[in-house]
């Protein structure tokens, strides 16, 4: 569908006046039948929702709302939209955002040396139409913001970690958000043709504004729950023997209930899940668990604290 | 349906969760999507538009719980024979046989009245053993029957309802009958085999992982037990009335001082993820201020990239001095908890001052600011003041002029222009002398000299507080008495 689209298109130069005028953003075909087919399709690429991810992105589908999925890192946030592009057969453009962020690295850029180049390269013309020329499309660097926008196939945008940016530049996020559009005050709005699913990750270090948050909606993902781990481990981890997956989820969620620096999180779940079935252990004991919990842990009191906790006992008993 | 979300976000509100008109519509707009009988869906789909903090969840589902309650005849309060829900249960039952028959035989024998105390226990140690959840379900709501005692029309929020029941079941026997019997599986099981000797048991860490599994069963219990207890009040007494006895605080508006221990348990929790955005947000204030001279060698430097023209000046960013901070705070029984909380957070955001003292007294005077120091969490150093602080004088009552009067005398010397001083308590001196004169002085040479009282405003100078005494010579007496105040002042102060 996209290459016809693109195949179409006569040149650069025409292009541009067809891609900025037309298309205003209409709900497109809803991409899921309803939240079981969410959860499904995001089990068949390998990732397991529950109940209030597939709600909340069948959701962010139908009512063509950006989602702001915030928890703790390693908890499968970045994953997720990874995940729904895949499941779609979108494009995943994703802005990593970091403090200093700004418009020229978020939105577009004019590319000044092109400009100067071009200007220098021919000074016979009139200056209305250098003017005309210089600011045209040919010398505007798209960054991802307007990449999602201007693209023609559906495109899943992953904004990571938007906590980092200052409580300013959020402001340039509100209006590709509530309206999928973009202004360049040189050459005019540029609206979306198809409407991207938007997903926003926070860490939570700082209160995001209340104008970012009352434009998405909210998800929490929190560590999972027994059977959910287990069942990730399972599709995640290949070669894993159930006795084993049952066993690591359930010693995580033992260390996850100790108070600690740093809880371990899913991803660091899985690396030791994959060390364990590497070294070939069939069944975890304490040595073991004590010799390997560098992997799921990364702060040595942590580590002390864990196996004191967990095989600690074997002095006494 | 519209005006049972209305007054649900009502309900939301009152609660202090803050929804926006838009959320609301986008709530309602959420309706038309989901397919109403499925509950769950519904509850995080319309969470996901009104929620917008992890922090407010625990306050949304309880009011979700409320307003989008299950009814029905099996809920009422005065069941004499809970056909309802002993149907219901019996269909979930019957899929285990074994289980599902002594069901059936308690029922039987009992009638009307449930069953027997022991026939409860029976049932439930089977239910957690085998982590079989209609079954849970089915023993909380047999225990609500039997021991909650529960009274139509009676403006309670449930929560003696609940300790009743949890009391008559008492979880800690069972948890410990179910590791005996753990045990006495494995070592039957060893002895079976017969590779290993018979007194072979568990071993620690299969015993902890036991544990904490029938631990997160017990907690499904529990939590299966409130929410029959609420399902029962809504039914009897309507979702807005009893909304209005179970609404708890949000953790950052919970009264420091008159906090439960579960509550507090929930102030330490956010305690830290409240200091660590505070240190962010002063750190970028710090940075991003006012703009400073021009910086000629930086804007030659970037000039080069557009061939030596000035496009973008450089600024010389100020570096405002940081303030240096003395703590001095109230330990004694009745603020202490407040005290810890602000010690606590003055010492995680300690990297935004130029320097941190703290000092605590109940009638003698110490300084702690070591335990603080190379220590990464503040938690263990404020449990050190706890235990190691010689605070104790006399007689273990608060004196607060024989403290300041220490104080000056030890350290009055260290206080500069450069320093604000917090004082922290109620200004409950038992009768004592002020020694106000102290903080006259501390004024004369500090920036600064704040009050913390984490009493509310209205109880100020009434019996034995002398805060009105203190507050001549403070630069302002600062009511305290939660987390939002506690964080406002000290965003302020650095």
């Amino acid at each position: 569908m996209s290459s016809d689209q693109t195949d179409t298109t006569p040149g650069p130069g025409a292009a541009r006046t067809d891609e900025i005028t037309s298309g205003f953003p209409e709900a497109g075909a809803p991409r899921f039948e309803s939240i079981d087919a969410v959860r499904t399709g995001l089990a068949g690429v390998d990732y397991l929702a529950d109940d209030g991810i597939s709600g909340v992105v069948y959701l962010a589908d139908r009512l063509a709302k950006p989602v702001l999925v915030e928890g703790p890192a390693g908890t499968g946030k970045t994953e997720l939209a990874k995940s729904v592009a895949r499941l779609t057969g979108s494009r995943l453009i994703r802005l990593q955002c970091y403090e200093g962020l700004d418009e020229s690295k978020a939105l577009y850029e004019w590319n000044y040396k092109k400009q100067l180049l071009r200007i220098q390269a021919d000074s016979g013309q009139s200056w209305q139409q250098l003017e005309e020329d210089i600011f045209s499309e040919e010398f505007l660097l798209t960054r991802p913001l307007l990449e999602a926008i201007k693209s023609t196939e559906p495109v899943v945008l992953l904004i990571d970690e938007v906590d980092r940016v200052e409580l300013e530049t959020e402001a340039l996020l509100l209006e590709i958000l509530s309206e999928y559009q973009v202004s360049i005050p040189e050459l005019g709005t540029v609206r979306a043709s198809q409407i991207p699913l938007v997903f926003l990750t926070s860490n939570n270090t700082r209160e995001l504004s209340e104008a970012l948050k009352r434009r998405c909606l909210y998800l929490h993902i929190d560590y999972p729950g027994l059977e959910r781990e287990r069942a990730i481990i399972e599709t995640r981890v290949p070669g894993i023997s159930q006795a084993l997956a049952d066993q690591v989820a359930r010693i995580v969620r033992s260390i996850r209930s100790l108070d600690l620096k740093k809880a371990p999180s899913v991803s660091e779940t899985l690396d030791w899940a994959r060390t364990l079935v590497v070294l070939g252990v069939e069944s975890i004991d304490a040595e073991q668990a004590k010799d390997t919990l560098h992997i799921l842990l990364k702060y040595r009191s942590d580590i002390d604290r864990a196996s004191k906790e967990l095989a600690g006992l074997d002095t006494t008993g | 349906m519209l005006d049972l979300l209305t007054g649900f976000v009502g309900e939301l509100r009152a609660a202090g969760i803050p929804v926006s008109l838009s959320e609301h519509l986008d709530a309602a707009e959420t309706l038309r999507h989901v397919p109403l009988e499925d509950r769950e869906a519904i509850k995080y789909t319309l969470g996901a538009s009104l929620v917008k903090s992890s922090t407010h969840w625990p306050a949304y589902e309880t009011a979700f719980e409320i307003y989008f309650s299950l009814r029905g005849p099996g809920y009422s309060i005065a069941t004499d024979d809970e056909s309802g829900a002993e149907l219901e249960t019996d269909d979930e039952g019957s899929g285990q046989p074994g289980q599902g028959g002594r069901q059936g035989k308690g029922r039987g024998g009992g009638g009307g009245e449930g069953m027997t105390p022991e026939e409860l226990a029976d049932m439930l140690y089977k239910a957690l053993l085998g982590a079989n959840n209609s079954m849970i379900q089915a023993v909380a709501r047999q225990a609500v029957n039997r021991y909650g005692g529960m009274e139509a029309g009676r403006p309670v929020g449930g929560t003696y309802y609940l300790y009743r029941t949890l009391r008559n079941l008492d979880l800690d026997k069972v948890m410990e009958r179910l590791i005996d019997q753990a045990r006495q599986a494995t070592s039957a099981e060893n002895a079976d085999e017969g590779h290993r000797g018979p007194d072979v048991t568990l071993t620690p860490l299969e015993e902890r992982l036991l544990r904490d599994e029938y631990q997160s069963r017990i907690d499904q219990l529990r939590k299966e037990i409130e929410s029959e207890i609420r399902r029962r009040l809504v039914a009897d007494r309507g979702s807005e009335a009893l909304a209005k006895s179970i609404r708890k605080p949000l953790p950052e508006d919970i009264d420091v001082m008159h906090a439960t221990r579960d509550e507090l348990v929930a102030l330490r929790k956010s305690l830290a993820p409240l200091s660590r955005k505070l240190a962010v947000r002063l750190a970028r204030k710090r940075r991003h201020g006012r703009k400073g001279p021009l910086d000629f060698r930086s804007t030659v430097r970037h000039s080069l990239s557009t061939g030596g023209v000035p496009v973008e000046p450089r600024f010389r960013y100020p570096r405002p001095s940081k303030p240096e901070i003395i703590v001095i705070a109230d330990i004694s029984g009745s603020v202490a908890s407040f005290a810890r909380f602000t010690l606590h957070l003055v010492h995680a955001i300690s990297s935004q001052f130029s320097k941190v003292r703290s000092f605590v007294f109940i009638d003698g005077i110490d300084e702690v600011t070591s335990y603080f120091e190379g220590v990464d969490d503040p938690t263990e150093a404020v449990h050190r003041i706890n235990t190691e602080a010689d605070v104790v004088w006399v007689d273990g009552h608060s004196d607060y002029g024989h403290a300041l009067t220490v104080f000056w005398e030890r350290w009055g010397e260290e206080i500069t222009p450069r320093t604000s001083v917090l004082l922290l308590g109620d200004a409950r001196n038992n009768y004592h002398a002020s020694g106000s004169w102290v903080v006259k002085e501390i004024r004369s040479r500090a920036r600064h000299v704040y009050w913390l009282n984490p009493e509310p405003r209205a109880y100020w100078d009434s019996g034995d507080s002398i805060v009105g005494e203190y507050a001549n010579y403070c630069d302002e007496v600062v009511e305290c008495r939660t987390l939002r105040q506690l964080e406002r002042f000290v965003g302020e102060l650095a």
